[in-house]
């Protein structure tokens, strides 16, 4: 594994322990997961205890040890997206993706998350596909956005 | 830029810019927030940038791309001055014609004005908008008048004037003596005294102090924070700076989720702005005060809002909470004296400063100052981001506002507090909203969510729905708050499934108790509270899914059933469209039927049916 990037993502964090956090993300985002490899590099680095940096990357939510798939679909489900009928839009996206919150399809093309506010209350449910947010959401709404992603599996187009 | 190295060097540059911006004989300014970016604000933007350039009018005309305007529902908002004219839910498509009637022959498009529930009429002005009228946008005002990534515009406000003041004519002591009289109380939810607060940080000896500006906005339904540090993020600075200098801190972090990406972003840049500009860095205009600030991102933990465990996080750590009898505001950061507010109270500092504590406790009520930005959401019609004064009631906050209840559908609670807080019934909407109504009646204020619940929200849905939230989010260090919030999620399951018998009640309401009395950090103590307050005003409800196995709002999957009533159905063939898991079969202009095995209860058809014909059993 090539862990130049990593290095690179430690500088501009100045090696700091109070970026670590920022430094995960920066890594999640660059190799759609946490890589192992690159956790150790960061414990060396930083001068930490590589279990202490596990710990840190299994507590929060954000960060997986996994491959995550190529394109991320969010689904927010804060008490304004829920009282709005958010639970409808998870079934949906569960049926049409074959997969539940947390995981990834098999063709590491999607990977579905639900989180519990995306701060986009007042057009709730709100949905995240590969950074664009889709508000208003509804059962059939999803369903179409599905369709569109499976015909064209390289992101939705509204 | 240039770099300012005195108060007589900020007014300088306050009126270069004045002179500047004289020239434009119009601002357009189209609203930048999320909401509006869901919208599609970001393509009217760009048009707007191409035809105006186009018709060469970048000198007379300024475009902005403002922070939120609050009004998120009739987004994306374009607003026109000097006219006043705001036109609501503008496309890309109609760039053209407003820059071909309204710029240039100033006529105003009919079709994109707001139009009154009540009256019917179109409104041309945002301030004669119901919405906007009863409010009082002291904080949040600014971010439809400034670019938030443009320091000049801050400035242009009088930005940094509060802190010029402090630097030079007040002491440390007169800082905190002016907050303490303003009675400002912490906008994050608990509400303690923020001069008490900044005044224990003083007075603990030491060289090495921080202050941290919290925007780990964690209440689902609430997003006030993320569009005041997305909107204006040199406000913040700014009454970081002036807490920093009354505190003795050098060091000061904004701690920000990482799901808000662009608030991250614009405080990034506003930093980087006010480093180069003087404001933050070694001897800040010329004062002698060195301080600067850094931002520190969060991983998508709710507990990260309390105060101990956002200070694990900044240091590294997981955000677990420790015990509270040493106080953060002197063994905090690092074991520093640390001062942590709410991005809200931090926006309100540079306001007190410079317009006085007694303009500023002149407003609210006697124990609760100021105005207070709620997150108006759920089900009402009119969502968005509100400022209002305290005191003011719930009936004319979710009814004037609001505008009351979407879809004619009945009005019956309102959550505030998020999971720590509770649900208010109907009937108390006189209340008047500050900190200590609110507690009483077994709610609180929170950080500012308001979620409008009508008589299709299911409160033992909306009980079992926060105790699943917060059971997901207890860091599990403590164990009442890890296995008890586990048990009440396994009971309140049960309730929504018509399990249960007389003495589920009584076993929930004393798990409660327990989980409330011997949890370790704020989010276990006050986990149970919206079990409670709905068992409180709700009960029935509760009583009725145990009981009678239905529940009353029609959303519990397992107690309800959806039908086609025969005599109502027209066979329009609306909900066989709709219907995402084919559920629904018939003939056109004959009756249709729903297939109850296939159906997933999600109630599309029912929304879809004009003849009201989709009846819930």
């Amino acid at each position: 594994m090539n862990l130049e990037p990593v290095g690179k993502i430690i500088d501009k964090h100045q090696c700091k322990r109070t970026a670590l956090i920022s430094i995960l993300h920066d890594i999640q985002d660059r190799y759609h997961h946490l890589p192992k490899e690159a956790l150790k590099k960061v414990a060396s680095r930083l001068q930490m205890d590589p279990n202490d940096i596990y710990g840190v990357a299994t507590f929060y939510k954000s960060f997986s040890l996994i491959p995550k798939g190529k394109h991320s679909i969010t689904l927010c489900l804060g008490t304004a997206c829920h009282v709005r009928g958010g639970q409808n839009i998870l079934r949906e996206l569960t049926k049409c993706l074959g997969i539940g919150p947390g995981q990834t399809t098999k063709d590491k093309q999607f990977s579905l998350n639900a989180v519990n506010c995306l701060g986009v209350c007042a057009i709730g449910p709100v949905m995240l596909v590969d950074g664009k947010f889709y508000g208003e959401m509804n059962p059939v709404k999803t369903k179409r956005m599905m369709e569109k992603l499976d015909t064209n599996r390289s992101g939705v187009r509204s | 830029m240039r770099k300012i190295k005195s108060a007589s060097d900020l007014e300088r540059w306050k009126e270069d810019i004045l002179t500047k911006q004289k020239k434009h004989e119009m601002v357009l300014s189209v609203c930048g927030g999320t909401a509006c970016h869901a919208y599609g604000c970001k393509e009217v933007r760009d048009r707007f940038a191409k035809v105006i350039q186009k018709i060469g009018g970048r000198h007379k005309i300024r475009l902005m791309f403002t922070g939120c305007r609050g009004f998120c529902e009739k987004g994306p908002i374009v607003t026109i001055q000097p006219q006043g004219i705001f036109y609501q839910k503008v496309q890309e498509k109609d760039v053209p014609l407003i820059l071909s009637e309204t710029i240039e022959k100033g006529k105003v498009l009919e079709h994109l004005l707001y139009e009154d529930g009540v009256t019917k009429q179109k409104v041309t002005s945002e301030k004669d908008i119901p919405f906007y009228q009863a409010q009082r946008r002291l904080v949040l005002g600014s971010n439809g008048r400034i670019e938030p990534t443009k320091i000049e515009d801050y400035v242009e406000m009088g930005g940094y004037q509060a802190l010029a003041k402090v630097l030079f004519k007040m002491n440390p002591d007169q800082i905190i003596d002016e907050i303490k009289v303003s009675k400002l109380r912490g906008r994050g939810g608990a509400g303690f005294p923020t001069g008490l607060k900044w005044e224990s940080c003083r007075n603990i000896p030491g060289d090495i102090k921080y202050v941290i500006c919290n925007c780990d906005e964690g209440d689902p339904g609430a997003y006030m924070d993320r569009s005041l540090l997305e909107g204006n993020p040199h406000s913040i600075l700014e009454g970081m700076i002036i807490g920093a200098f009354a505190m003795g801190a050098n060091q000061g972090f904004i701690y920000v989720r990482h799901e808000y990406p662009l608030a991250c972003r614009n405080a990034e840049v506003a930093i980087t702005q006010a480093r180069k500009a003087g404001f933050l860095g070694k001897n800040i205009l010329g004062s002698g005060f060195d301080f600067d600030v850094e931002i520190a991102k969060g991983g998508g933990a709710f507990i990260c809002g309390e105060s101990t465990a956002l200070i694990a996080s900044i240091e590294g750590r997981p955000g677990e909470p420790r015990s509270k009898q040493i106080h953060t505001v002197e063994q905090g950061l690092w074991g520093k004296p640390t001062s942590i507010n709410n991005v809200e109270t931090w926006a309100n500092v540079p306001l007190i400063i410079q317009k006085g504590s007694q303009w500023f406790s002149s407003i609210g009520t006697e124990k609760s100052k100021g105005t207070k930005i709620f997150s108006l959401v759920g089900k009402v019609k009119n969502t968005g981001l509100v400022e209002v004064p305290m005191g003011m009631t719930l009936k004319e906050i979710i009814f004037d506002i609001g505008g009351g209840p979407q879809n004619g559908k009945k009005i019956k609670a309102v959550q505030t507090g998020g999971p720590s807080g509770g649900c208010i019934p109907a009937s108390l909407f006189n209340l008047p909203v500050d900190y200590d109504s609110l507690t009483q009646v077994g709610s609180m204020m929170g950080s500012g969510g308001m979620i409008v619940m009508d008589e299709g929200t299911c409160m033992v849905d909306v009980a079992k729905y926060f105790v699943h939230f917060l059971e997901e989010e207890s860091c599990g260090k403590c164990l009442p708050c890890r296995e008890g919030l586990k048990r009440m999620g396994e009971i309140l399951d049960g309730i929504t499934e018509g399990k249960g018998n007389e003495e589920t009640l009584s076993l929930l309401e004393e798990l409660a108790t327990v989980v409330a009395d011997t949890s370790l950090c704020g989010l276990g103590k006050t986990a149970p509270n919206p079990v409670i307050s709905a068992l409180r005003y709700f009960r029935q409800e509760f009583e009725e899914h145990l009981y009678q196995k239905r529940c009353p709002a029609a959303v519990c999957p397992s107690l309800i059933r959806y039908s086609i009533s025969e005599s109502d159905c027209t066979g329009c063939g609306a909900c066989k469209k709709v219907c995402p898991t084919q559920a629904i079969e018939g003939e056109k202009k004959q009756n249709h039927r729903i297939l109850s095995e296939l159906c997933s209860k999600c109630g599309s058809c029912k929304e879809v049916c004009k003849a009201n014909a989709v009846i819930v059993l």
